[in-house]
């Protein structure tokens, strides 16, 4: 069995008198992707938050990548990686001096060569010398992902990784998360999509009621379910199967 | 929660290099900055002055101080506005979630507003000089005089920091900057405080605004600062403390 990088226990959260997490248990085993499910507001994102070291919990235990959060904190931080909802990217630096300055403050040797590699990698080489405020949403996202990656972290946290994205930059996103679980990376992320979680996830947590309500492979989810009944039914083409299909897409390659 | 102290400096510069670049790539926030209290030089020179007394001979040298001051005011609303961006767009949250010295994240922003303000105050002297300030000052006065427009600097600038961690919209987080541009002019930089009726005036002798710019003026002209110095040292300072304290409370919570 696989070595579980983090371990979370009984953490507990409220902002006043709001509960908004009321003992949450997970484990993520190394390597793979892992997906919290739930709706909006069940909570989600402030679990990502108190891994990713930016709140604290009221109770319980975090360790992860083998430290613990209360104690070493900034040696979990340099296990880590956190894009959030939104693109956390300065729009008036270009996309290249957006890498520099992560790689800069993650105290690489070479920042300009990390740069240029995650540039040629995630196939930016035209935009990268534009300002970020002129990118697409797509391509937002995309340099913001990059930006998590520079020196190589252990587990990379997304939130929502891909709201607000149109169908073809959600496919890339995808692609992009799948490359990277396997290179070894650890993947968490979040998202209100069953699709996404049914897609991409090796494991899925259920955040529900402020707790985690179910949490396993999918096939061990499947089995809580009441077993499937063969129907014939005739199979019509989704809108998103049309439209990707219209504007010719590049997915087949 | 602690910080990683060891690399301080390495990420300040990288820091403030970022905020510098945000500076000059947006010049327009300097022109901006400058040009209202340009404006109201040329207003207060060629169409106000005239009719000023103010006992000194050349108007620009008397009004210089508190143009100077008014570029300030304006200059930090830019530092607020830049500090609410980064909070929005979730910039603090991806730096904070690195193993950085967290507090280079807001220093970055302060050594940025006392660089790109000094700009500011360097552009308004040389038209200044265009309409015909000057100074009979030396070497070490104009020192003190930047030494004061640095202190002042720096403590407008913590209240900005609070406005732009506090504020809920980016027009809410340059708004607290229109009073201190107004204060100037219920102070001695524009007129004596003399002919004022005696509330307003007792008003203008006591705030801030009269003590930094009376040292200035004084400083500039070479003549003795008595205690206007010591008074505008104090104000900024304890307005640098206490603006301090609440920043960084505000820091710590978000």
């Amino acid at each position: 069995m696989k070595k579980n990088i983090i371990k979370i226990n009984g953490v507990k959260k409220s902002y006043k008198n709001v509960k908004v997490l009321k003992g949450v248990d997970l484990q993520v085993e190394q390597g793979g992707i892992f997906a919290l499910l739930g709706s909006n507001g069940a909570g989600k994102t402030t679990m990502i938050k108190i891994m990713a070291t930016l709140i604290k919990s009221d109770e319980g235990s975090v360790v992860i990548n083998g430290f613990d959060i209360e104690k070493n904190p900034g040696d979990i931080r340099s296990s880590i990686s956190l894009t959030g909802q939104f693109a956390a990217i300065d729009e008036i630096l270009t996309g290249r001096e957006n890498l520099q300055m992560i790689a800069k403050l993650r105290h690489l040797k070479n920042p300009n060569q990390v740069a240029d590699e995650l540039i040629k990698r995630f196939g930016m080489s035209e935009a990268a010398d534009r300002r970020v405020g002129t990118y697409s949403g797509g391509m937002k996202r995309r340099i913001d992902i990059a930006m998590s990656l520079v020196g190589k972290p252990k587990i990379i946290f997304l939130d929502e990784p891909t709201t607000g994205l149109d169908p073809e930059a959600r496919l890339e996103v995808w692609k992009i998360i799948k490359e990277l679980s396997a290179a070894g990376t650890t993947v968490f992320l979040t998202t209100q999509y069953l699709e996404e979680a049914e897609q991409l996830a090796d494991k899925i947590a259920i955040l529900h009621g402020r707790k985690i309500i179910a949490q396993g492979t999918l096939g061990d989810l499947k089995k809580l379910f009441p077993p499937a009944k063969v129907e014939y039914v005739e199979k019509q083409p989704t809108l998103e199967e049309i439209f990707l299909a219209i504007i010719g897409k590049k997915e087949e390659n | 929660m602690e910080s990683t102290n060891k690399y301080f400096f390495k990420d300040m510069s990288v820091m403030f290099g970022r905020s510098m670049r945000h500076i000059f790539r947006s010049m327009d926030t300097i022109i901006t900055v400058c040009i209202t209290p340009i404006a109201m030089m040329l207003l207060f020179v060629y169409v106000f002055g005239g009719a000023i007394e103010t006992g000194t001979e050349n108007y620009v040298n008397y009004l210089l101080p508190g143009i100077m001051l008014m570029a300030i005011g304006s200059g930090i609303a830019y530092v607020a506005y830049r500090l609410f961006i980064d909070k929005e767009r979730g910039i603090f949250e991806r730096f904070h979630s690195m193993p950085i010295a967290r507090s280079t994240v807001l220093w970055g922003h302060v050594l940025t507003s006392l660089i790109s303000n000094g700009i500011s105050v360097v552009v308004i002297i040389i038209v200044a000089l265009l309409l015909g300030f000057r100074s009979s000052a030396g070497i070490l006065e104009w020192l003190t005089v930047f030494g004061i427009i640095g202190i002042f600097t720096l403590a407008l600038t913590w209240i900005a920091v609070i406005a732009g961690l506090a504020a809920k919209t980016p027009d809410g987080a340059g708004a607290f900057s229109y009073p201190i541009i107004f204060l100037p002019f219920i102070s001695s930089a524009f007129v004596p405080t003399d002919t004022m009726p005696s509330a307003v005036r007792a008003f203008a002798e006591n705030q801030p605004v009269t003590p930094i710019v009376e040292a200035i003026r004084n400083l500039l002209t070479n003549q003795s600062v008595g205690n206007d110095i010591w008074t505008a040292l104090a104000w900024c300072m304890a307005i640098t403390v206490v603006a301090y304290i609440f920043a960084m409370r505000l820091y710590k919570k978000i």
